[in-house]
């Protein structure tokens, strides 16, 4: 019964990840037989300035995007957590985003966004406002990025969190009320605090997420301009299958796997000790 | 919270209408370009087409073959999401169930894939692939996705929960272990199955990275790398460029309002995107 599944797997996930990590000792091109390269492809990367630059776009994007789009799902939640009419199209006004593919989401900014005739500078515009290149000024483009993923993702972290919310027991709520407690301190106190794991299951997977951003810079900057956009994906990616630099590429993949791996076990262990839960009474 | 706000206008809606035109906006503006003229689309402020410009749908879909990539995706989807579940409920069951030698060590091997990033596995895939002659192909959009390691831990946890009454029962009446599966335990897992073939149907269709990696030829496109290429044949063309997307995206949003419910347990009780 479980051959099928594990020989699949053996050959689709273990023997890849072994291979991955034999190829970043290699110098492989996809076509003509490799060379062992020892440790070259990784002494490589530390004096690449590209690289390096490609590591610092994907630290800042992602210490925007993640804390951007935690805090604003859990506003969101909080808002459609309501008994008010309509609440329904609310719900699927935010959700919708969420079944939406990236390359269409990056697709559609790149029209809202567009410098000449995208509504958004439309609208700047009549604001008064200094209208901007988002996707064509180095300054600004990486921002543009952050923005469009957290429109994209805003609704699966809201749609979590209120699933959270929902399930807050109507009993502490009560209490709280009869003690005299407001609505919004009912929130910030007791239901937030409760939503702990639920944060915490969030933070890892948007932060193992915006480390692997790629569709959306593929469709809207191709990395530019100026390297400004080129997040690491990215620039596996452009090693890979533009330069065919395959053992290179397979250590970039490498690091990024150290680093996923290293959040993946320290949000885990944290999540599971006993003392900080009490300690954050 | 209370009786009376569902009689006088709650002033949440204050806050929930900004917030759903602010989600709805980009959507919108996609569909209201791709009913308006060019020349529309440069107009300064903008507004609404004058007429509804229904030739841009019939420009794009005359341009490129959206006709098969749409059919392309949905017999990969499809076929991921069938064998997902089959040979997802047949390993999960067994490794809830039936207890064999290194059962555990297989399992734990099994979940530890489900840490490696895609990008990690994808150059080797690609390398297999290539040895297996499928390259640019659509055996090679399904063959990697036939199974996941996500599925067989979602479905062992259900198959753990049920009573191990049941199936004693089943076996003192001589039952073999995949009838016992079949009729007895698959009916009452339609919960964590149609989780498990919703979570599926849209990683696979919105896969973007894998397609590009492993298909050439607009034939074997699927309807995401199709409008990828689309785009950067019609980048200022606007009008046309947003039929192309809707239409893209159409049978998905579709089905999401018709199972709705399906879709927001699905994510929200695994969490998984």
């Amino acid at each position: 019964m479980v051959t099928p599944s594990v020989l699949l797997i053996g050959l689709f996930g273990l023997l890849p990840v072994i291979w991955a990590f034999v190829l970043s000792f290699q110098h492989n091109d996809l076509q003509t037989p490799a060379q062992w390269a020892g440790l070259a492809n990784y002494r490589q990367l530390a004096h690449d300035p590209v690289f390096v630059e490609s590591v610092r776009h994907s630290v800042v994007y992602t210490a925007l995007f993640v804390p951007i789009t935690l805090v604003s799902s859990l506003l969101v939640a909080a808002a459609l957590n309501r008994r008010v009419r309509g609440i329904a199209f609310y719900r699927v006004a935010v959700f919708v985003p969420v079944v939406t593919s990236t390359v269409a989401t990056g697709v559609i900014f790149s029209w809202l966004l567009d410098p000449d005739y995208g509504i958004v500078n439309a609208f700047l515009a009549k604001l008064g406002l200094p209208q901007l290149g988002f996707f064509s000024s180095p300054e600004v483009a990486l921002y543009s990025v952050v923005a469009m993923t957290v429109w994209g993702w805003i609704g699966f972290g809201a749609l979590i969190f209120l699933a959270g919310l929902q399930s807050t027991p109507d009993e502490l709520l009560e209490a709280a009320q009869t003690d005299g407690c407001s609505k919004a301190g009912a929130f910030w106190r007791i239901q937030v605090p409760l939503l702990r794991p639920v944060s915490g299951f969030l933070l890892v997977w948007l932060t193992i997420n915006a480390l692997q951003l790629f569709d959306e810079v593929y469709v809207t900057t191709k990395g530019g301009p100026l390297h400004s956009t080129t997040v690491v994906v990215y620039y596996l990616y452009q090693q890979a299958f533009s330069y065919f630099h395959a053992g290179y590429a397979a250590a970039i993949a490498c690091v990024l796997f150290v680093v996923i791996a290293l959040i993946t076990v320290v949000q885990t262990r944290l999540s599971r000790d006993p003392d900080l839960d009490t300690s954050r009474r | 919270m209370s009786i009376t706000g569902l009689r006088r206008p709650s002033p949440w809606h204050l806050v929930l209408v900004p917030l759903a035109l602010l989600m709805l906006v980009p959507l919108l503006w996609m569909l209201m370009t791709s009913l308006s003229t060019l020349a529309e689309t440069r107009r300064f402020p903008p507004g609404l087409p004058s007429s509804l410009h229904w030739e841009n749908y019939r420009q794009a879909w005359l341009q490129a073959p959206f006709a098969r990539w749409l059919l392309n995706s949905t017999v990969v989807s499809v076929s991921c999401v069938l064998s997902n579940l089959v040979l997802c409920s047949l390993a999960g069951y067994a490794f809830a169930r039936i207890p064999f030698a290194g059962s555990k060590v297989l399992f734990l091997g099994i979940l530890a894939t489900l840490m490696v990033p895609f990008q990690v596995v994808m150059i080797p895939t690609l390398l297999i692939v290539k040895h297996l002659g499928l390259v640019d192909s659509l055996p090679a959009l399904v063959l990697p996705n036939l199974v996941t390691a996500f599925g067989i831990y979602l479905l062992r946890q259900f198959f753990l929960s049920l009573p191990a009454e049941l199936e004693e029962a089943a076996i003192v009446d001589g039952a073999g272990r995949l009838t016992l599966l079949v009729r007895i335990l698959l009916p009452l897992m339609g919960p964590p199955l149609s989780t498990l073939a919703v979570l599926t149907f849209l990683s696979v269709w919105n896969d973007f990275l894998w397609p590009l990696v492993v298909t050439s030829s607009p034939d074997v496109m699927t309807v995401q790398l199709g409008l990828s290429t689309f785009q950067s044949a019609h980048f200022t063309n606007w009008p046309v460029l947003m039929a192309g997307t809707l239409m893209s995206q159409l049978p998905v949003l579709v089905l999401f309002l018709l199972g709705q419910r399906y879709f927001v347990r699905s994510i929200a009780t695994t969490g998984i995107k």
